[in-house]
């Protein structure tokens, strides 16, 4: 069953907040190294511990890799102000998070998904991440542990947490969203992007309701999904309980959830709690940031290269679509893409090789030589499994394809010769080759199978069709 | 006395601060806090169409710092003002309200 299968009759609707850790050097408010991974408790200073009479000072670049994160996404960049968001919890010694409320960094913006889809940004703002609490006693959850162990290296580190739309309806297009994110990320640097340390953290807003209706039904919110795959999986298993539910005359509540791996299942947190119970108010320590239109036009001009303009870029030029070409430029082999199209190739021959037989790397292979070896293949000098063994030498050890597919005896085979070779196996077979002009498709794989035995796969299979085509037309 | 908050609004906003309040602190701070509404009433009937929103009383903005590290505390100096700690952490108790 694929993943995004709903029950006849229901729709899925999910809304991604992703919190992404800025690669500064410093944390958002203090001059504590943002390091992940170091000894607990080292990075910290009257700030981040929240004692008494400490004061918060942005970090600036905390704040341009905030605006080059929205300006990426499309998003206005407008004046902001931080605001407290009052809660208690050991992770947070202030009793606050300073983030941003009514007047985010980054207003609305859209990312595009390789396949044309857009999801709507509704915003990403700045706030600072949280200490990092180990529950110790029990089965290591909250709820059974006996008490908790707190280190503050991470309390403080700078965040933007880029908040969708709720218009993605499918699986795949929730993964492609994190995906895209991630690509962009990298792309601008902005963050290292690891879900596995915990870089990139992605909470899932999950409902369904009635294909056809526009309603959003009460959602859940998926916490501790640690890959895509693992959100696929836990968005998949939330929607299915939010449909037993229903069918059960019954309803979800809404609540906070956590993804358990381990088990395949989502399990009750804290019920989630209103927003007006946060008492938001503007932070009286820290001042408002107002960009000017300089800084943005600054930052626009300054900005890579983004994987949707990569993939349009190279669809073009290869005569594709862009989502034909997605997972080369997710791969970053695009420019080598790009240089072998202008050393002469055809687009669907490199951008074929590419993704089935580059996936681990380009090694020793020149766009020069990729080039001349896709032109061989079109030009039937070699087979598309001679051409895949030629890419593999290339890859290794380099050289020229056709020293390469020479020094491996694939001399381009005559096609006088395989004529006679075809001609001799209809002779052979005429109750097959009686089946094969009456349309019979199976039987066409006994003939191609037949001369590739003889020629021990050197023939083309493509060359090998048409002079069946041709025999046939003419029988 | 103004009436644009009642005792359990202001109890409810107690229990979020995790304040405890007798009976008589509720009543005493629902009367404070329903003044404090009806002075932001009062401002509220003015006419403040194109006056902006003030975020701060000070006329600056952008004051921001270098992204450069600065040393950190010594561990054990930040250790030794908690009430417990085992393997280089701040103890504290079981979190309550994440029970199932």
């Amino acid at each position: 069953m694929s993943e995004s299968d709903l029950p006849e009759g229901w729709e899925l609707v999910v809304g991604l907040e992703v919190h992404v850790e800025l690669a500064t050097n410093t944390k958002l408010f203090c001059s504590c190294p943002n390091m992940f991974g170091d000894e607990a408790n080292t990075n910290v200073c009257p700030t981040c511990l929240g004692l008494p009479g400490s004061l918060p000072v942005v970090n600036e670049q905390a704040v341009h890799f905030a605006m080059v994160l929205g300006r990426a996404l499309g998003c206005t960049v407008q004046p902001s102000v931080f605001a407290r968001k009052n809660y208690f919890y050991p992770d947070m010694p202030k009793d606050y998070q300073v983030s941003q409320y009514d007047l985010p960094t980054n207003g609305e913006g859209a990312l595009e998904l390789p396949d044309g889809y857009v999801v709507g940004i509704e915003r990403a703002h700045i706030e600072e991440d949280t200490g990092k609490s180990t529950h110790v006693g029990g089965d290591g959850r909250i709820s059974g542990a006996d008490y908790s162990l707190v280190d503050y290296n991470r309390a403080g580190v700078p965040l933007v947490e880029v908040v969708s739309r709720p218009n993605m309806h499918t699986i795949e297009h929730a993964k492609a969203y994190v995906s895209e994110l991630r690509d962009i990320l990298l792309a601008t640097g902005v963050s290292d992007a690891k879900m596995e340390e915990g870089s990139m953290r992605v909470d899932a807003n999950v409902s369904v309701r009635p294909t056809g209706s526009t309603e959003l039904r009460t959602r859940c919110e998926i916490k501790n999904v640690n890959s895509i795959r693992s959100m696929g999986r836990a968005i998949d298993y939330e929607a299915h309980r939010h449909i037993d539910l229903y069918n059960n005359n019954d309803a979800p509540r809404q609540e906070t959830r956590h993804w358990d791996e381990a088990n395949g299942r989502t399990r009750p947190g804290r019920s989630k709690e209103d927003a007006d119970d946060y008492r938001y108010f503007a932070e009286p320590d820290l001042l408002p940031l107002d960009p000017t239109a300089a800084e943005i036009a600054a930052i626009d001009e300054a900005m890579p290269a983004l994987p949707q303009q990569r993939r349009r870029a190279l669809a073009e030029a290869a005569g594709l679509v862009p989502a034909d070409v997605a997972l080369v430029v997710e791969r970053n082999q695009d420019e080598l893409a790009l240089a072998a199209l202008a050393a002469g190739a055809g687009g669907a021959g490199v951008v074929k090789h590419l993704i089935n037989n580059l996936a681990d790397g380009a090694g020793q292979l020149t766009p020069e030589a990729f080039a001349g070896l896709v032109s061989m293949e079109t030009r039937g000098d070699l087979s598309s499994t001679q051409a895949k063994t030629v890419l593999a030498e290339l890859v290794a050890n380099g050289g020229q394809p056709a020293d390469v597919a020479a020094g491996l005896g694939f001399e381009a085979m005559d096609t006088s010769e395989l004529e006679i070779l075809v001609d001799g196996l209809i002779a052979d077979n005429p109750d097959e080759w009686g089946r094969f002009c009456e349309g019979d498709k199976k039987i066409q794989g006994f003939f191609v199978g037949q001369i590739m035995k003889a020629t021990k796969g050197q023939a083309d299979g493509k060359v090998v069709n048409q002079l069946l085509a041709s025999r046939a037309s003419s029988s | 006395m103004s009436n644009r908050i009642s005792t359990d609004e202001v109890a409810h906003v107690a229990r979020l601060a995790r304040l405890q309040l007798t009976q008589g602190e509720l009543e005493r701070f629902t009367e404070q806090l329903g003044d404090v509404l009806e002075h932001a009433a009062d401002i509220e009937a003015l006419d403040l169409d194109g006056v902006t929103p003030m975020a701060h009383p000070l006329p600056l903005a952008n004051v921001a710092r270098p992204d450069t590290v600065r040393p950190s505390l010594d561990r054990d100096e930040v250790l030794s003002q908690a009430p417990a700690v085992e393997d280089g952490r701040f103890k504290v108790p079981k979190i309550l309200g994440e029970e199932l």
